[in-house]
């Protein structure tokens, strides 16, 4: 049976989850975003890997989270508060979600799933590290090429053009 | 430990539906990043969970491994944002025609 800070933790991703989407200015949403990004963490702490919780705390809420914050701020004061979408599509979003939720939960639920527990020690964050550098270690290197690869990439396609670019803004 | 696996797959579950939601039903460019990330999380809670339970270290390691990459994800995805904006001064999709067949 779930505790009260699982259910305080799971009202507060999945409300703010919602609210991500459904709230009218993005600004306010990409902070609800950040409650979601949180809540995770805290689902982490809850599944004793504190490491990991600490690491989502980082990159996510406090690097992500802020740069979407960012991003959202660069785009215009109209555009921020217009909702753009169908209601008909709306509508049939919800459909799909609410068959989504079920049917998947009711194979979850069906499953072997509900008859693991534990009762053994968590994993020592130790194990991760050394995981990393016997077994991971070329996939550490890549991952590390890769985010450099990306950012330079992100640098690249963001940057201005000179000023002869008439899609410029001026 | 007193939740269970099922209890946190449960969650998962449910963020996936929301985001499945927000890439279906949203426009907005900025907005369906955003479902993107609650998948990418929902994704991230289930590894932790099941490696917690089985209980294996793999499960934090891959976490880890999702929650960088994700990072390079974000990056380049709002940078696209950023050109997309300034080419069509929108951030509709709707609007993005130029790769339309």
């Amino acid at each position: 049976m779930a505790d009260a800070a699982f259910l305080a933790l799971t009202v507060i991703t999945i409300g703010s989850a919602i609210a991500a989407l459904e709230m009218r200015s993005l600004i306010y949403g990409s902070i609800a975003l950040m409650g979601t990004l949180g809540g995770i963490a805290g689902f982490f702490f809850l599944l004793d890997a504190p490491f990991v919780a600490l690491f989502q705390l980082a990159v996510y809420v406090g690097s992500i989270a802020v740069l979407i914050l960012f991003t959202v701020m660069l785009v215009k004061r109209e555009l921020i508060f217009k909702k753009i979408e169908d209601r008909k599509r709306k509508f049939a979003g919800i459909g799909l979600m609410l068959i989504i939720m079920v049917s998947l939960g009711a194979v979850f639920l069906d499953s072997g799933i509900k008859t693991i527990t534990t009762d053994e020690p968590p994993v020592d964050f130790r194990d991760i590290g050394a995981d990393f550098v016997i077994y991971y270690w070329p996939a550490l290197i890549l991952m590390g090429l890769i985010l450099a690869g990306s950012v330079t990439g992100a640098l690249i396609l963001a940057r201005r053009e000179d000023v002869e670019n008439d899609q410029r803004v001026s | 430990m007193t939740n269970e696996l099922v209890d946190f797959t449960l969650v998962s579950v449910a963020l996936l539906a929301i985001g499945i939601y927000g890439l279906a039903v949203k426009r907005n460019f900025i907005r369906m990043l955003f479902a993107v990330e609650i998948i990418i999380n929902a994704a991230n809670l289930n590894l932790v969970a099941f490696g917690r339970f089985l209980p294996h270290a793999g499960g934090q390691t891959l976490a880890l491994f999702s929650i960088a990459i994700a990072a390079a994800e974000v990056a380049v995805g709002l940078s696209l944002i950023i050109v997309a904006y300034r080419m069509y001064q929108n951030v509709d999709i709707a609007d993005f025609r130029s790769l339309k067949g």
